[in-house]
């Protein structure tokens, strides 16, 4: 086990826990960034994806899994944030102007719906924000003259001061950049009065508020901050699908960002970057199994012949082909993790980590749900 | 023309209640309950078109069905979330709602499909004509609301429901089976969530998306009606309805399906409670 | 002029008066106790003092100035600071955190200065830091500094209810029922803790409490009430024996 000495306050304010922390996310940091001259482009463009999905985690914890507010409409605000990022740079606005209108005008839309959550929590909440991702979703596809509606949004290669980063590597960079940034930024927050203050909104608004937060002010900050950081990753977004239709920001879009943040670990930004490397992953593993399982074991009915094999094999590759089955796996998932592991992957993380520092003397109860006894929440 | 919206609404209006029923007994929120109405008519079109029984059996069989199907995912699954935070409570029925559309995708495919009913005609009534299909949405609304009125406030069990969902320690103590009475409110939800997905199916036809549309509507008529009350469900499931008919005829393209939403978030600026509904406040 | 004053005060929640115009003043430097049976409006008056509740008719005076309406989040800037009877800690952060927050009213930085987390930034950190410490030490809660809040046992969460409220350096300390839910050994330690926050930090009580010994031990002026309206007020003697007060206890 590993004790950290801990001999001045500023010790516990640091961006690292210590210099062995610290040593292992450079360790990271590294590895990552030499990933694209090892991996092929297919799996740099995959990984592109991770960085993407983990902008839209931090900006969906911090809503989420610190303010405790829930959001059914966050797709929308990628949406605006992609559709604002491509028209601005359509128009000749250099990328960089381009991404800042974008941020700011989801930052505004951001504002807006989080005035109606002054009021209301929980379902409420949820129900406002679903509304108002079904009119964004509505004012896509009717506001032709700047979005193109159905016809769809073509978006230009990103160029910024003259650097072309068309490129899929050059792109990786830039997106991993943005999440270098974003995750620092956040973590700031989080370690100062701001993030605090929303923890103590999530876990009792009527103290917080009796302590001299202002509950109204950091809600809506809460709101914005996590609209400006999806503008961002719509504006990446929208340069790595290159193709915008109005029916890319579907619920079902937002859905699997709170998927995200669920299966990766409510109330952790490590939990967003790993449930971002879930999300982001899935659908190419569930591409590849869907042909690799029936050749495997019709390779396995072969040697050993067991035609049972080799009719088990096409009936999943079957099964794994007819639309709509990722979203049964992704629903799956959901109700395994809610049901079996609240504090999903971090959770599961920290639960690792635990018993190889405390081996052999791991104990289960360590982690023990304590019972917990209906609470209503209408009075909230 | 109205009567139209009014059928709508009163779908709506049947599927907000189911949310209610359940949000007021054991306050978990059921995304799924669009789901559990396309269930309902898949299962009805099944018994209907590929077993060739009588209308009024297969809807008989599919109210059955669901409402088994309902209890059973109580007393299974969402029996163990109650407590924990809304949050994961709305994640969970949203993954099981999504489960539920995979599972109908993979055993009836993807195509649309036509319920035929027996009600076919019209009527002219002073040069107005009301199709028998619209017709019946209400009048199949007005018999089920009758019998669940009479359910709640004239049976044993009606009554010992409406005790849970008031203080589930109390009615506890007093010997009702709680749990029991949890799973029935599960059931009896499904069931009205296939009442409305039957009489809906003449009107959308079925298909495997048919809820998804259907439960949004009917979340913002819930709201509109404030949350946890039934008769508020109800009319703000008919006020939805009229809305969109007349958003639809009278504004612009696009606003048929934006109003009802536009309508619930000014309702919610103005007075979150609903037009029934009370807003508590937490004690300290 | 009296430190704290509150004039008539009446709130009323559908028809039934639960506060009926009460009067009272809270002298600087003492230990002021309502008492009275469950339902008698005791923290209704709490409620009212931190603004959860608006009220009907009265006036709240502190240090002079009229206080009735100012909004929820500024008393503790003014220098009133609560607890809570049924505790509202936040319950999935660590206890240093809890406290931490409670230095909210005297945070100074800006958001763009936090998101950068500039060097005053983490200088006034430091400084929050060094506060939270000296109510750690004057508590005795140094082995929890880490603990999550739901790790810890009622009594420690008890006590830091009360750390939480002396975090943000109060000149009025409401109480809420300090002694509910603790034993024989942690009221008294409560007492002497009173006490001293009255003594050595010079901080004025408010308290509501139902503990007669505590009362006793520690209240320089009662106040009981019944039903909203005030039965009797004077030293923890007077009032115990009062007759009004007998009768609203044993009932008759």
């Amino acid at each position: 086990m590993r004790f950290v000495f801990k001999t001045s306050y500023a010790q516990d304010i640091q961006l690292f826990r210590d210099r062995m922390d610290a040593f292992w996310y450079v360790l990271l940091a590294a590895a990552v960034a030499l990933l694209p001259v090892v991996m092929s482009e297919y799996y740099v463009g995959e990984t592109t994806w991770v960085f993407i999905y983990a902008i839209c985690g931090v900006s969906l914890m911090v809503l989420v899994g610190y303010t405790g507010l829930i959001s059914l409409g966050h797709a929308a605000f990628l949406g605006i944030g992609a559709y604002a990022h491509a028209f601005f740079i359509k128009h000749g606005v250099p990328w960089v102007a381009a991404v800042a209108l974008a941020v700011v005008i989801t930052t505004a839309c951001g504002i807006i719906v989080g005035l109606p959550a002054l009021r209301m929590s929980g379902i409420y909440l949820a129900i406002a924000t679903l509304a108002f991702a079904t009119i964004i979703q509505e004012v896509f596809s009717r506001w032709e003259s700047v979005t193109h509606g159905f016809a769809g949004m073509p978006v230009e290669k990103p160029v910024i001061f003259g650097v072309s980063f068309a490129h899929d590597t050059a792109f990786y960079y830039l997106c991993l950049f943005f999440l270098v940034v974003s995750l620092w930024l956040t973590r700031n927050l989080l370690r100062a009065p701001t993030g605090r203050a929303w923890v103590a909104i999530r876990d009792s608004e009527i103290a917080a508020q009796s302590m001299g937060v202002n509950i109204a002010i950091y809600k809506s900050m809460a709101f914005a901050y996590s609209a400006a950081l999806m503008g961002l990753a719509g504006a990446l977004f929208a340069h790595k699908i290159a193709y915008l239709a109005p029916d890319i920001f579907t619920i079902l879009l937002s859905i699997q960002l709170l998927l995200l943040v669920i299966v990766g670990g409510l109330g952790s930004l490590h939990g967003a970057v790993f449930g971002a490397i879930f999300v982001a992953l899935l659908p190419p593993v569930i591409a590849i199994l869907r042909d690799s399982i029936p050749a495997t074991l019709s390779s396995v009915a072969g040697a050993t012949g067991l035609s049972l094999f080799g009719a088990i094999g096409e009936g999943v590759g079957a099964f794994l082909r007819k639309p709509g089955v990722e979203a049964g796996i992704f629903g799956l998932i959901l109700v395994l993790v809610i049901l079996l592991e609240p504090l999903g992957m971090y959770g599961r993380w920290m639960k690792i980590r635990v018993y190889f520092s405390t081996f052999p003397m791991y104990k289960r109860a360590t982690f023990k749900r304590q019972k917990t006894y209906m609470r209503s929440e209408r009075l909230r | 023309m109205t009567l139209n919206g009014l059928a709508v609404g009163c779908i709506y209006g049947l599927v907000a209640l189911g949310f209610v029923l359940i949000y007021k007994a054991t306050e978990l929120v059921n995304f799924a309950q669009g789901d559990l109405l396309m269930l309902g008519a898949f299962v009805a079109y099944m018994a209907v078109v590929w077993w060739g029984l009588d209308y009024w059996v297969g809807f008989a069989i599919a109210v059955v069905v669901i409402a088994v199907f309902g209890a059973l995912l109580d007393a299974t699954v969402l029996r163990r979330v109650i407590g924990q935070p809304q949050f994961a409570v709305v994640m969970l029925t949203i993954g099981l709602g999504a489960m539920f559309r995979t599972f109908a995708s993979v055993t009836w495919g993807s195509e649309i499909y036509t319920l035929p009913t027996p009600f076919s005609g019209v009527w002219t009534v002073g040069g107005v004509t009301l199709s028998h299909q619209y017709l019946s949405i209400v009048a199949g609304t007005l018999v089920l609301c009758g019998a669940l009125y009479g359910f709640f406030t004239h049976t044993r069990i009606g009554v010992a429901m409406q005790a849970t969902s008031q203080n589930q320690l109390a009615a506890y103590y007093m010997g009702i089976p709680v749990k029991l009475i949890f799973s029935l409110i599960w059931a009896i939800s499904a069931g009205v969530a296939t009442v409305a997905g039957i009489l809906l199916a003449p009107v959308t036809l079925i298909d495997i998306n048919m809820g998804l549309a259907v439960a949004l509507k009917a979340f913002a008529a819930a709201v509109l009606g404030g949350f946890g009350s039934i008769p508020g469900a109800l009319v703000g499931g008919i006020i939805i309805g009229l809305i969109e008919l007349y958003a639809g005829a009278t504004l612009p393209e696009g606003f048929k399906d934006t109003a009802p939403y536009i309508v619930l978030l000014l309702m919610l600026a103005v007075r979150p409670q609903g037009l029934f509904g009370t807003l508590g406040r937490k004690k300290v | 002029m009296s430190f704290f004053k509150v004039d008539q005060l009446s709130i009323n929640f559908g028809g039934i008066k639960a506060v009926d115009g009460v009067s009272f003043d809270v002298d600087k430097g003492s230990v002021f106790t309502i008492i009275g049976p469950n339902g008698a409006g005791k923290t209704t008056i709490f409620n009212l003092v931190s603004r959860i509740y608006e009220p009907s008719g009265g006036r709240l005076v502190f240090e002079g100035n009229d206080i009735t309406h100012v909004p929820p989040h500024r008393v503790a800037k003014l220098g009133i600071a609560r607890t809570f009877q049924n505790i509202e800690l936040f319950e999935h952060a660590s206890l240093l955190q809890n406290l931490l927050l409670a230095r909210h009213a005297h945070k100074q930085s800006s958001f763009f200065s936090e998101l950068l987390f500039l060097p005053s930034v983490r200088r006034m950190e430091v400084e929050h830091r060094e506060a939270v410490e000296k109510v750690i030490d004057f508590l005795d809660l140094q082995q929890y500094r880490e603990s999550l809040i739901v790790n810890l046992p009622y009594g420690v969460r008890k006590v830091t209810e009360l750390a939480r409220a002396l975090c943000t350096n109060p000149k009025l300390l409401l109480l809420d029922e300090p002694s509910s839910g603790l034993n024989v050994e942690e009221t008294e330690d409560m007492a002497f803790w009173i006490q001293d926050i009255k003594n050595l930090l010079g901080i004025t009580v408010l308290m509501v409490e139902h503990d007669m010994k505590l009362v006793s031990a520690v209240s320089d002026r009662v106040l009981a009430l019944n039903y909203g309206r005030p039965l009797a007020q004077g030293s923890p003697q007077e009032v115990q024996s009062h007759p009004e007060v007998v009768r609203a206890y044993l009932g008759g």
